[in-house]
């Protein structure tokens, strides 16, 4: 089996202490670089996008140069070693989010085509003109609501509003508290026997703030709701069980977890999945095409239309292998860490208002705040200038940011690789800032308009 | 450093005391404009001295805004130029500054027609940053343009000029 040429990372189970970690930076040349002026590169924005180990290359490289061929498709030696390694790599990604089985997997172009993918499978349902049959767990229409929070990214919450504008559905959502977690004091009330979705994050990529996924879960079964949950930011920093977690669907993408951009996943739950009408269509979707009309092929290759992402299911299979080396409890020990340093440094700064919880209770990697005075944009720019690198605006979250009557924050998020001295680099930086716009103790005038 | 030619004194200046910042009635068009990637908004009024001539003079320009200091020291710097010249004179240097904040650097800039607003050109090796410095200047393109026709709106009632 040629997938057994991959090479391992080497044995790095157990690995937990700061040192090794710093060690695995060797992994990542790209943290070797400078930034601007020659200040050493401080990557604060894997939350936005994470870096590759070489190993990620290497598996890629190896395939492309030795093993590369049509998956799925032809019956030569080549095509043959080719599918190996890309449903080598299905079931690599099966096995680290606690799938049963890797027909539970498609391969998407992102996280936001995969929650596209189920969004329009409910409106494809319908069968363009004909009611859809009302035994079809997808059937959606006027009188029935999709549920969303107040807290997700635009990925899991703009395909929604366009579904419920497609069926005639009414999109409802469970708001924010002031405490920067979902107030769920009137969820029975937003969840009832109208909701046919509920679709949610399990961390909030800019409060930090990881979700009771048990409770929602147990909120839509009650009035036999499917779950849908965004694992973008939850899947590359813990270890994350979704067949335990009970969730009907869930998303996440490559390229937050070490791995290629160009490839996202689709989890579900697999009766759910066979009972599902596909997305895109065309070739490698199909069991029988006629002139007339189409039957189609299984899970997961139903929602794989065309040519899939081989070369990047391959890398991240790699990546996978990597983080499972690592271990992902020693991870995400590491990155709270980090994460509660970040959180007693800056808030203990005057004029700095965090803006997600601030302890490490049910809490991620993503500290995002506010300098009172200094607009997130110009926090951000300073910060580049010491090679601090982070991200600045609404992080693809507005009505969250409005929720909390701010336009942008100022986001810092961690990964694997990152330091206690990267959150020193981190405050260092964000002094400098109000240094730089507020001077001694002055407040710009312009920093909020009127 | 490089900052220091991103951020001048005049650009940190117009940001701590905005020039031409309030709402102001009458006008003859106002617009909204957002940067959708940091959430940046301005509201922005153009009042022409004649709204039946394309040629007319810029008689005001008002806005509301929200933003960095490089979006609102941009608009304030805009209000200094635009105000008080013609239509296509005003066209003319928003054109020249727009060369100038996407030249990637190349393009200094002519103290003479840009005045302050030289001080942006080190905004054109930001390139992350150029949407901030027109953030203000393609509202008033939009204003302006669309004001050019349009009826006077006084009494504060921001609908029918509103687009
Ligand atoms: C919580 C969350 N959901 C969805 C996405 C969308 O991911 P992608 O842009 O890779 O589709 C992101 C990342 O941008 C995210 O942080």
């Amino acid at each position: 089996m040629t997938n057994s040429q991959h090479q391992r990372t080497g044995d790095r189970a157990g690995v937990v202490d700061a040192v090794e970690f710093a060690r695995l930076r060797e992994d990542f040349p790209i943290l070797d670089r400078t930034i601007r002026d020659g200040k050493p590169l401080v990557y604060l924005d894997s939350g936005a996008t994470s870096q590759r180990p070489v190993c990620v290359l290497d598996a890629e490289q190896e395939f492309v140069t030795g093993h590369y061929g049509a998956v799925s498709r032809s019956s030569h030696q080549l095509a043959e070693e080719a599918t190996d390694f890309y449903e080598g790599a299905r079931s690599k990604i099966a096995g680290f989010v606690g799938a049963g089985r890797p027909e539970q997997i498609a391969f998407t172009k992102n996280a936001t085509e995969a929650l596209n993918l189920v969004a329009y499978a409910f409106s494809n349902s319908a069968g363009y003109g004909a009611p859809a049959d009302p035994s079809s767990p997808f059937a959606l229409g006027p009188g029935d609501e999709v549920v969303v929070t107040e807290m997700e990214h635009h990925a899991n919450l703009v395909p929604w509003q366009e579904l419920c504008r497609r069926t005639g559905a009414t999109l409802r959502w469970i708001p924010l508290g002031d405490d920067y977690r979902l107030d769920l004091s009137t969820l029975d009330e937003i969840v009832t026997r109208s909701t046919k979705v509920l679709a949610f994050t399990h961390q909030s990529n800019v409060l930090g703030t990881v979700n009771p996924v048990d409770l929602l879960v147990a909120a839509a079964r009650r009035v036999g709701a499917l779950v849908v949950l965004d694992a973008c930011q939850s899947v590359p920093h813990q270890g994350v069980d979704l067949a335990a977690l009970d969730v009907d669907f869930a998303a996440f993408s490559g390229h937050k977890m070490l791995g290629p951009t160009g490839i996202g996943v689709l989890y579900g739950r697999y009766e759910l999945l066979a009972q599902m009408p596909p997305f895109l269509t065309g070739g490698s979707m199909i069991e029988q095409v006629f002139m007339d009309h189409t039957t189609y092929a299984a899970p997961p290759q139903r929602f794989e239309a065309g040519t899939p992402v081989v070369t990047q299911a391959v890398a991240l299979g790699a990546a996978v292998d990597y983080l499972t080396d690592v271990g992902m409890p020693a991870i995400a020990r590491h990155e709270a860490e980090l994460t509660g340093l970040a959180l007693q440094e800056l808030g203990r700064l005057p004029g700095v208002r965090l803006i997600g919880p601030a302890d490490l209770t049910d809490r991620g990697g993503a500290v995002s705040f506010d300098v009172e005075g200094v607009h997130a944009h110009d926090v951000g720019q300073i910060l580049d200038d010491a090679g601090v690198e982070v991200r600045v605006g609404h992080h693809c979250a507005w009505p969250l940011h409005r929720r909390y009557g701010l336009a942008a924050t100022v986001r810092a998020s961690f990964a694997l690789y990152n330091t206690a001295d990267e959150v020193g680099a981190l405050v260092d930086a964000v002094k400098d800032s109000q240094r730089f716009f507020l001077g001694a103790g002055t407040t710009a005038a312009g920093g909020r308009a009127s | 450093m490089k900052l220091d030619q991103l951020y001048q004194e005049i650009i940190l200046d117009h940001y701590r005391a905005p020039h031409h910042r309030g709402l102001r009635e009458p006008f003859q068009a106002q617009v909204h404009h957002v940067n959708p990637v940091c959430g940046d908004e301005v509201t922005l009024r153009v009042r022409l001295a004649d709204a039946s001539d394309a040629g007319s003079v810029v008689r005001d320009v008002s806005y509301d805004s929200l933003g960095c200091s490089i979006s609102q020291a941009a608009t304030s710097v805009m209000t200094d130029l635009v105000i008080g010249r013609t239509l296509p004179e005003a066209f003319a240097v928003l054109d020249e500054f727009t060369e100038m904040v996407t030249s990637r650097g190349t393009i200094e800039g002519d103290e003479e027609a840009l005045g302050d607003g030289v001080a942006f050109a080190g905004v054109a090796k930001y390139p992350a940053r150029v949407k901030c410095a027109l953030l203000g200047w393609m509202a008033f393109k939009d204003a302006a343009s669309s004001a050019v026709g349009g009826t006077e709106v006084v009494g504060s009632n921001d609908e029918g000029a509103q687009r």
